[in-house]
């Protein structure tokens, strides 16, 4: 596993969202505007690093009959520490990230990445894993955010000063003044179809690419999403 | 390497290398919450510090109102905690409590803030679940709406009115979202009935009554 592998493999060939269709529960639930999206894109990001390279560490030891127990204790306990310091000495980010650190636990792209790269890989090559796999998990969750926020409300990026500081007012754009806005797109239904939609965006994507390079090669399949 | 795989396919390797990292990661969340204790604590005051200060005109205050609490049990539920404001010279100028009304998704929470005639000089929702985008405008972060309440108290408007424009009320309704400010609504109301029943009680000074 080279470093151009890892990083094609997370931010598209095996993009959590677009192609392992992961971590489905926090897709829907937070992408109802560009700024959360982004928000529970990096804080996933910050734990996937982490689980990666705690979990390679160990790999050693762990015996493959009890290693799911093994990593799902080893990532809620490390979510719960990053809530709990997060909560008392970056409090101000918490207050903005903390309805997202809790959900990150049930996010099975974690394990997925634990089970399917951490546990038989260098820690270096992992943590690497991790940062990738987070970036394409943060681009997807951010665009599905955008959509809906877009035509949902009519702005992008609304309040991503609250998340990054004042300095990033700028990208606050309320594109469409004097709009009524379309409730569904900010109800979990739109949450599937944008999801559906780019799904498809990708699967076109693909067609055409193969169909360019002729022997096409198979696609990597889906893993079946468990939230 | 080699004897560590023989080990690790006995059969005794697997439960106690589960049992050994469930007590590490035990362990480190008891050293987490023990150091991080204190800070979470000094957090939340804070929170609850700054809400406070929210729905009370800035300078109203001249005690440390986290440290002047009153427990007043009402008609239901628990006894409120009422944080009483007081002026320079240690006079009760003023009370903050939360009170809380039944929205479209789960309690709302607000804290309100009255002076001594009980009229609303701020109200502030803390906590709510809400759809975002159609109940959310309850927030002050994203609408203009709760700030309607300053001014506002049991006799005036009247009692009839203290509903939204829908129910023939004076507060405005959000487009598509009646069910929210109705509810907030309410529990303002609720909470100014709550002072105007307890007003004595709240406002006695008399330090062993305050400890009830």
């Amino acid at each position: 596993m080279n470093f151009r592998e890892i990083s094609r493999n997370g931010l598209w060939d095996q993009n959590i969202v677009l192609s392992q269709i992961l971590g489905m529960c926090p897709t829907m639930a937070v992408t109802t505007s560009g700024t959360n999206g982004l928000g529970m894109g990096l804080a996933t990001t910050a734990v996937l690093v982490c689980s990666n390279m705690l979990i390679s560490s160990v790999r050693a030891f762990v015996s493959p009959q009890v290693r799911i127990p093994v990593y799902i204790v080893l990532i809620a306990t490390l979510v719960t520490l990053v809530d709990m310091s997060l909560n008392a000495w970056m409090h101000d980010l918490y207050r903005v990230l903390g309805l997202f650190i809790a959900l990150i636990v049930v996010n099975c792209a974690v394990l997925g990445r634990a089970e399917a790269f951490a546990s038989r890989s260098g820690v270096l090559a992992s943590a690497l894993d991790g940062l990738f796999m987070g970036l394409g998990f943060t681009a997807s969750l951010t665009v599905i955010g955008l959509i809906r926020e877009l035509i949902g409300a009519g702005t992008l990026f609304a309040q991503a000063s609250l998340l990054l500081g004042p300095a990033f007012a700028f990208l606050e754009i309320k594109v469409l003044p004097n709009y009524g806005g379309m409730l569904m797109m900010i109800l979990p239904p739109a949450g599937f179809l944008v999801l559906g939609l780019l799904l498809a965006l990708r699967r076109l994507f693909e067609l055409r690419a193969a169909a360019r390079t002729t022997p096409a090669t198979a696609v990597p399949d889906a893993v079946a999403g468990c939230h | 390497m080699s004897t560590l795989a023989l080990w690790r396919d006995k059969l005794a390797y697997q439960p106690v290398s589960l049992g050994i990292v469930a007590m590490l990661s035990g362990l480190a969340l008891v050293v987490a919450n023990t150091a991080t204790l204190p800070g979470i604590a000094a957090a939340e005051q804070r929170d609850l510090q700054t809400s406070l200060e929210q729905v009370l005109p800035s300078g109203f205050a001249s005690n440390d109102l986290v440290r002047d609490t009153i427990l007043v049990s009402g008609g239901d539920g628990p006894p409120r905690t009422v944080y009483r404001a007081r002026t320079a010279a240690g006079a009760i100028c003023g009370t903050v409590f939360q009170v809380s009304g039944r929205g479209y998704a789960g309690d709302i929470n607000i804290l309100i803030g009255l002076d001594r005639d009980g009229r609303l000089l701020g109200a502030r929702v803390i906590k709510h679940q809400e759809t975002p985008g159609l109940g959310d405008k309850i927030e002050s972060a994203k609408s203009r709406w709760i700030d309607d309440f300053a001014g506002k108290s049991l006799s005036s408007p009247p009692p009839a009115q203290w509903a939204v424009k829908k129910d023939g009320g004076v507060f405005d309704q959000f487009a598509g979202a009646t069910i929210t400010p109705r509810a907030v609504v309410k529990a303002v109301r609720q909470g100014l009935e709550f002072y105007a029943a307890h007003r004595a009680e709240i406002l006695n000074d008399s330090p062993k009554e305050s400890t009830r």
